[in-house]
């Protein structure tokens, strides 16, 4: 990842954009943290940041043409947040704080502004800020320009004065009735001033025309640059009313015609680009997405005095109703973006800096690593950004930099290697055939959990399909894959598509919905069918028709990697329709399903959090959740849900001891598998099992509560056998002599285990086993 | 990593091998090309060494986590 892909993936985070309303501001007041700032009562923050956009608060508060409003989101659940009558509570009800800001060293430039309505003062009044000498020329005896045109009772005189008082602070000269086109000529200005802004106001519309015409004679107005109100003439600058119809003028955007005109006569001075970064200024649309669809619709709030404007219980009653617009869509679905805190555009930065730091804590390798890679993410974004490509990506680099924790996805890696063992994997065409038509690819995890499902599925599709249907027994390479191990996964990928040449290239029947996926991207020269859409077809067995229990409805849950595969979702769908069972929709379903907890290796990267993946699942509907994935039902049924696999309905399988079933634990997966591959063999190729290890002859007596233990510590039986293997055999162990029992220690590869245990009656009981990855240097000390 | 950590009960360990208990000793303890020095028993004649359940699962796991990300 580098620094160019990094802000292409931030720029689709639109969270921090600006709401709307900040956005359709031409000076952007940001109404949203002024809202919240109201909402809790405290208006001086309020005016803070109110003031900090608006020269003339008091003004602007009372005759702003809000153009805010009109793009308010509130407007889709009830009427538009009263954001101008806010703005002016908050000055009405915060201490009165007027700060100029530090003005800058005085500059030896001179600036004359011609027009004293608000958009020359706005221009006036920033240049003076940032050091300028400014001489401002109105041709009235007052300044304020048509601003007078208000009435008293909309707009009262003391409130412009009180905002025109901060001139003087900024130090300007105001030189009233002289006429800039009449009493002196723009020549005679641009002669003595190094810049010029024209702003010239009028009593009525005729007379802004008639002046602007006049006064700018020399000028064409059409030909002013909208970007950087640079007039053709060198050194003269124009905007405000002069720029816009009568019916089209707005106060607001004066004000942010003077400020934008105050930025291009400082960058003239500075002799800098008067173009370069100019985004952003004066009105435009945000790409923030907001959904309003769930926000109670709430009526403005009424004022007892309109003429008094809110008071401040109003005030934060109306405040209150700004909705506070933000996206977190994907936030809001994934429990894994809302576990750490924040949001993809931080994210990203988090993960592209935990990539590039050479020394120093990688804080983001969790983030990274806990990732189900599933995609509901960029489902649900308006611009398509998915986390699960950022961090599988960052997988791959820590891994190639040799920076992945070698705890983080060890155990499954294994898992994987164990499945593609001598042990458990098997690649034949059908029994009493040398060709194979299809071949029937279960996947290492139903093997796993259940395989009894694998050799009635083989048997049935034997059964109803002609042209051979091979078997072929092993794990896909998804650990590998979702651990960033290319090598691994590019070899394993290998063996299969050799295997799968050799048994003349048929179409491969997939059971488990992460295989299908996998073969889908990483082997498209194969012909893949979901098992459920060969079932949908083929028909169902006997038993699994017309099924007396089966009347009850059934939530179900489909497997995120089969997100866009709709005919798979129809499939399984048929199938339960055929079996009579009623269905029921998740609210996240389908295209938007939500992973189990196992995608990506969540599980062992952060259990803690697959755990809540898995409670907020389950928790989504009081029916019985259907899984047509083995890992799927697994892990939502260890949340203590009762889940059923289809494969249960389609071989009607009784119900209620099928939906309860814990699935098995890690030794006993491990041996569903051996067992599996022996069973298969013997009854359809009439071969005996490949001999066992010499250490799985050693008997292991553990209780429940203990095997609960060495699950959650990733410990086998065959792990624990090996250490009584070695310890006995060597004679390295300890003894404890007040307990009388033993401790042994053996390291097969990374992980040292530890095991505690006594011998009695032909069978080793074993009290405790635990593990660790630091290494232990035992050499001899005498 | 301390000694408390590691030396609950001191006496009650015997190495089978060497028929001998368990003595505190310095054991160089590593991971990831960082090494310690760490005060555990361990048998004085051939080295083996006990790691307690609570050394292993806790303060190992940690000083692994803080190794693996840095």
């Amino acid at each position: 990842m580098d620094q160019e892909e990094l802000g292409k993936l931030e720029a689709r985070c639109i969270q921090e954009q600006p709401a709307a309303c900040a956005a359709a501001c031409p000076v952007h007041v940001d109404a949203r943290a002024l809202s919240a700032a109201v909402a809790k009562g405290d208006f001086a923050s309020a005016a803070k940041i109110f003031r900090k956009s608006v020269p003339f608060p008091g003004i602007i508060s009372r005759i702003c043409d809000h153009p805010c409003e009109a793009v308010c989101k509130r407007r889709e659940a009830g009427e538009a947040v009263s954001i101008r009558a806010i703005e002016k509570a908050c000055l009405d009800w915060a201490e009165d704080f007027r700060d100029t800001g530090i003005p800058l060293s005085k500059k030896d430039k001179r600036v004359a502004v011609a027009g004293g309505g608000l958009s020359g003062l706005t221009a006036a009044f920033d240049l003076a800020r940032k050091g300028y000498s400014v001489e401002v020329f109105e041709k009235e005896a007052r300044l304020g320009g048509s601003l007078f045109r208000f009435s008293e009772n909309d707009l009262p005189h003391d409130i412009v004065e009180a905002d025109f008082k901060v001139l003087e602070k900024v130090g300007i000269t105001v030189k009233l009735n002289v006429s800039v086109g009449d009493d002196i000529s723009l020549d005679e200005i641009c002669e003595e001033f190094d810049a010029v802004y024209l702003a010239p106001g009028g009593e009525s519309d005729e007379e802004t025309r008639g002046r602007g015409n006049r006064l700018t004679k020399a000028l064409r107005i059409d030909l002013i640059d909208p970007l950087t109100l640079a007039a053709t003439t060198p050194k003269v600058f124009a905007g405000g009313s002069i720029r816009r119809p009568p019916e089209r003028r707005s106060p607001i955007e004066s004000i942010s015609d003077g400020r934008r005109a105050a930025i291009s006569i400082d960058r003239y001075l500075q002799n800098v680009s008067l173009t370069a970064s100019r985004i952003g200024e004066g009105p435009y649309e945000t790409r923030l997405f907001t959904r309003t669809e769930e926000i109670e619709p709430l009526p403005e709030t009424s004022m007892a005095d309109a003429d008094r404007g809110y008071s401040m219980e109003e005030a934060i009653l109306e405040a209150r109703r700004c909705i506070q617009c933000q996206c977190l869509e994907c936030v809001k679905v994934c429990e894994y973006l809302n576990s750490f805190g924040s949001y993809p555009k931080k994210y990203v930065r988090q993960i592209y800096n935990n990539l590039s730091i050479v020394m120093g804590h990688r804080h983001a390798n969790k983030l990274i690593n806990s990732c189900s890679l599933c995609g509901l993410c960029r489902e649900v974004c308006p611009d398509d950004l998915h986390m699960g490509l950022v961090c599988r990506k960052a997988r791959e680099i820590m891994v190639k930099q040799g920076r992945m924790p070698p705890s983080a996805h060890d155990f499954p890696i294994r898992d994987m290697l164990f499945s593609n063992s001598e042990k458990c994997a098997l690649a034949r065409p059908q029994p009493g055939t040398e060709t194979s038509s299809h071949l029937f690819f279960p996947g290492c995890q139903l093997c796993a959990s259940s395989p009894e499902h694998v050799r009635k599925t083989y048997s049935l599709l034997c059964e109803k399909l002609s042209g051979g249907v091979g078997l072929m027994l092993r794990c896909c390479g998804a650990p590998a894959e979702w651990s960033g191990r290319v090598d691994l996964f590019s070899d394993s990928l290998s063996d299969v598509k050799l295997l799968w040449d050799q048994m003349g290239r048929p179409q491969i029947i997939l059971a488990c919905s992460t295989c299908y996926e996998i073969f889908r991207t990483h082997l498209p020269e194969a012909e893949i069918v979901s098992l459920w859409e060969v079932l949908d077809l083929l028909g169902l067995p006997e038993p699994a028709q017309n099924d007396p229990v089966a009347s009850r409805v059934l939530a179900i849950h489909d497997a995120c990697s089969t997100r866009h595969e709709k005919h798979i979702h129809e499939s399984v769908r048929n199938i339960l329709r055929r079996i009579g069972f009623k269905m029921e929709e998740l609210p996240l379903s389908r295209e938007k399903s939500e992973c189990c907890g196992y995608g990506g290796l969540m599980f062992f990267a952060n259990p803690e959090l697959a755990r809540n993946v898995i409670n907020k699942r389950i928790r989504q509907s009081e029916a019985d959740f259907l899984a047509y994935c083995a890992m799927c039902r697994d892990y939502l049924a260890s949340g203590g849900k009762r889940t059923l696999h289809l494969l249960d309905l389609v071989f009607g399988a009784p119900i209620d001891s099928a939906a309860q079933r814990r699935g098995p634990g890690y030794t006993l997966r491990h041996e569903n598998r051996v067992r599996l591959k022996n069973m298969l063999l013997k009854e359809l190729w009439g071969e005996s099992a490949a001999g066992e290890e010499y250490y799985g002859m050693i008997r292991l007596s553990i209780s429940d509560e203990l095997r609960e233990l060495l699950e959650k510590r990733q410990v086998l039986d065959s792990d624990i056998q090996q250490v009584i293997d070695f310890a006995e055999r060597s004679n390295t162990k300890l003894l404890n002599r007040r307990t009388g029992r033993f401790l042994a220690h053996y390291k097969p590869a990374a992980v040292t285990y530890w095991v505690e245990y006594t011998f009695s009656d032909g069978e080793f009981v074993i009290h405790n086993a635990y593990t660790h990855r630091m290494e232990i240097s035992e050499e001899a000390k005498l | 990593m301390n000694e408390q950590d590691a030396a609950p009960t001191e006496t009650d360990w015997l190495c089978t091998k060497c028929e001998l208990p368990l003595e505190m000793g310095k054991v160089n303890v590593g991971y990831l090309g960082s090494m310690f020095p760490v005060d555990l028993l361990r048998c004085r004649r051939c080295g083996q060494v006990f790691i307690p359940e609570e050394l292993a699962m806790g303060k190992m796991v940690e000083v692994e986590k803080l190794l693996e990300d840095k």
